[in-house]
Order: structure tokens, then sequence, then C-alpha cells
């Protein structure tokens, strides 16, 4: 079932910035708005690196409408939310540190809700 | 710098908890399917002939504990006949949405499907419930009345057994709460892949050892149709701080999963450790280690406009109930001397106890 809104543009991308897509899934989109994908453009005109430490701190000030302490805890994900960049653990590409490419894929699962 | 599949030395996409391994996708398939089938034949779960209840949510666990034992089943020819049963505990948003799920799955695997609902077996939906008690102890009414429900589904479906999508994680997480409840008996239970076989059907666990992340992992490489969501009626507390303290430990170390796991079997109670004996309820005839099982004392209470009766401590609640047959008793039989009654109140029996509108019907388990 495709909701109208399952894609939300929250910037237009401008010439000078990183373009990336995020999908939330496994009960983490409830937190944003029920909406699964976000097509992002991040700003990079004071030149520096864009990681997933830095996205995560972005998503909590630009994307996350309620309870934020359920998905970010001590400026990481809070443990129980998997997160995938270009369908691979995260764990495999250094986790926070990651440097995050122009349009890199990234999907955060949450594994803490029932059924 | 992609790192690659410890096997196979394609592109991997999954660090696995419980090794470290990073593995391809097509290694972590076979990888997680034949740990389970492994887990299968190492604790005998099933034999051939036999028809198999999957209890089914519609969450990620079930959904894929479902598509695994229809995969295992074909590829290793178990012989099993398998049934999907799920529970419809009557709460309007959260249920009638992942039973949508579970229609869709049963489709998808073509498996039969057979719901059962709270309302036919004990005359209350969840709604009607909270609507009476309020949003304190509503979990304890849930869990008792689905532990039942699933065992009187799997009855009317012919099974011999059921299996639930209960995985490491989430027996980990029993053993900590149980510790921290004192629960001995529980306690001791709680990690058996194979539990109930005295009593009612046998219940199995082919997740026991099954990571939730590669559960997760696995359902979302396989694109595997699930429901996620909250129960709206807000969830366990108790359970859910377990839960984070487990997640807290695993982030840290991984394996202390399968290590809780492991201590839980490894513990041994002491011989002069009283354990409750398992009886059957008298009045519905479910395993019980007292003389009415907690699906009908709670039942009694609701009933009675007393929903508090099976909740909080055991001897307040018994008080209760024997001042309830004490009133019940001089309701009906009149001339009974007062003594009489007062004395026998402690043990009730089905006889003595009027005016329950629904009792679960009696089924022999």
């Amino acid at each position: 079932m495709a909701a109208p809104m399952d894609t939300l543009k929250s910037h237009e991308s401008g010439s000078d910035g990183l373009s990336i897509r995020l999908e939330f899934s496994g009960g983490a989109e409830l937190l944003f708005d029920k909406i699964k994908k976000h097509d992002i453009t991040l700003d990079t005109s004071n030149g520096s690196n864009w990681n997933i430490r830095r996205l995560i701190s972005w998503i909590k000030d630009n994307l996350l409408k309620e309870r934020p302490e359920l998905f970010v805890q001590n400026n990481t994900v809070r443990p129980g939310i998997l997160v995938l960049v270009n369908d691979a653990d995260w764990e495999l590409v250094g986790e926070l540190d990651y440097n995050l490419q122009a349009d890199d894929r990234i999907v955060f699962i949450s594994t803490l809700h029932g059924g | 710098m992609p790192v690659s599949c410890r096997l196979c030395g394609g592109s991997a996409i999954l660090k696995r908890p419980k090794t470290g391994d990073a593995l391809c996708k097509d290694c972590f398939f076979s990888a997680f399917e034949a740990e389970i089938h492994q887990t299968i034949l190492d604790a005998e779960l099933f034999k051939k002939g036999e028809r198999v209840a999957v209890g089914a949510s519609g969450g990620k666990d079930s959904t894929v504990l479902a598509y695994i034992m229809k995969l295992l089943n074909e590829r290793h020819d178990y012989g099993l006949d398998i049934v999907l049963l799920s529970v419809d505990e009557g709460i309007t948003g959260y249920r009638d949405d992942s039973l949508e799920t579970v229609k869709r799955n049963q489709m998808q695997y073509d498996l039969p499907l057979k719901i059962v609902s709270y309302e036919e077996l004990y005359g209350w939906t969840m709604d009607a419930i909270v609507k009476q008690i309020g949003l304190k102890s509503n979990c304890t009414f849930c869990g008792v009345f689905r532990r039942q429900a699933l065992d009187r589904g799997a009855l009317l479906v012919k099974a011999d057994k059921i299996v639930t999508g209960h995985n490491a994680d989430d027996i980990a997480e029993t053993v900590i709460m149980n510790v921290l409840r004192g629960d001995v008996a529980r306690l001791r239970r709680c990690t058996a892949i194979t539990t109930g076989a005295d009593g009612a059907l046998p219940r199995c666990k082919p997740f026991k050892y099954t990571y939730e992340k590669e559960i997760v992992m696995y359902a979302y490489f396989k694109k595997l149709d699930y429901f996620s969501t909250e129960c709206i009626y807000s969830p366990n507390a108790y359970r859910g701080h377990a839960r984070t303290y487990l997640k807290d430990l695993e982030k840290i170390r991984p394996s202390s999963i399968i290590d809780i796991i492991h201590s839980g079997e490894s513990l041994s109670i002491k011989k002069d450790v009283k354990m409750p004996t398992q009886g059957t309820c008298t009045r519905c005839g479910y395993i019980s280690s007292r003389p009415l099982c907690k699906a009908c004392v709670l039942l009694e209470g609701l009933n009675k406009g007393l929903p508090k009766l099976g909740i909080g401590k055991e001897h307040k609640e018994r008080k209760k109930l024997a001042l309830l047959q004490a009133q019940s008793f001089n309701q009906t039989i009149e001339p009974a001397t007062s003594a009489n009654v007062t004395t026998e109140s402690s043990t009730p029996s089905s006889s003595s106890i009027a005016g329950a509108n629904t009792v679960p019907q009696r089924i022999d388990f």
C-alpha cells in the first residue's frame, strides 16, 4: 500500500549540496509522521564533511517529529535500531564515522516494535 | 572499501552479531536457514506427519517464522502440515491492521489460516477490558488470555504443536525479568526450547538461538511483508526496561544475548526449593498450578465488576476470592450454616461460584 505521502522532499536539491535518500521502517517511521522515504539535501557550503554522526544530529533537528529519545541516544541511534548504508550493515563501513557520498541510501530499521 | 564475505569473498552486507563474521547476502541467507534447520534437528522439534500451528501476529518474528517453516518443510521434507494461527485481541487500530498482514501472508505463502478472538473465547475484547480497567494491568489480561487463546485455537485446528517466533533476544529478556522478579519456577522453564509437553499442547521456539537483528535483516533482504507498530494500549513497561538494558549490553558485547540464555540453561535449582505443582483448572481444564487458572480468575473479576481480582499479590487475591465465594454461597444456598462456608472457602470449586456471565468453554487439554 503506497501512501500518497510516501516520499517527502524536505529540500530542493541545490547545486552545492549533498543529496541522499533516508528510509525509516520497522516502526521507526512512526516517529517521522509515518513517512518512510525522505529525499534530503545536506548543506555543504562551508566545505565540511558529512558523516553519519552529523547526519543523526541533523535528523534529530530537522525530521524527528516526536519522542526523540526513541531514536537518538547519546548522539547515536538508540540501540536496537539497525542502520544500513546502501544496503550494507553500517557496522561494516565505520558506523558513525562513515562519510556520506552523493546519492547514498541510508535505511533505519527499528527492531524494538513488536507485532 | 567494501568488506568482503568471509565465506565466498563477495560483497558483505551484514556483520553477524553471534560470530562477528561479515557475510554477503546469499551466504547470510544460507547460514541463517541452516542454523534454524540445525536447531530443529538437534532438539527434535517435529515428527513427520505432525500438524504444526504457527502463532502468527503479522509482526517481524512470526512472519519470518512462517516463511522459514514453509521453506525448511519443503527443502528438508519434514512432512509437516503447517497452519497459520492468529489471535484477535480486539484492539481497534492495532490488531485489525496486523491481521490484514497475516491474511496477505496466508496468500503469499499459501498456508491455511485460523483466527480466534478474545471476544468469542472470553466474551470480552481488549477494547472492552481497557474501558473497564483502564491502562494499568491491561497487559496482564492480554498476556494471560493470549497464551490460552493460542492453545484453544491450536486445538480447534487439531494441531499437534504450536511454534512461536520467540527469538534469542526475547528469551534473554525473559531470563532477566525472571531473575529480577525472583520467579524461580519460570526461570527454570523459560529457556526450554519446547514447553508444555506435559499438559497442553507442546510449544516450540525454533528461533531460540536466532538474534533479532538477523531476523529483521532477513526480512529486509527477503522483502517479507510484516507489520510493525506499537500497541495502542501502552507497552509493558517492565519488559521495556529489560529490553533496553539488553540492547545496551548487546551494543557493548553482542554475545551477551546468547550468554544470558546459556546462564539461564545452566542454572540448577536447589532440591529443597519448593516448586508449584502443575494441575488443571477446575473450571476450564487448562493447565494451572492453582485450583482456578489465571484466565478464569481474571475473567471472573471482569464479569463481577471486580477487575482487580486477579492482579496484585496472591494472598490478597485469594482473600477477595474467598470473600466473593462466601457471598455467593450466602446468596445461593440460603440455609447453609455460615461456619461451614467460611472455612471451606479457600479452595474454590467450579460449582460454588455463581454469576459468571462467560466461562471459557471447557476443552480437554
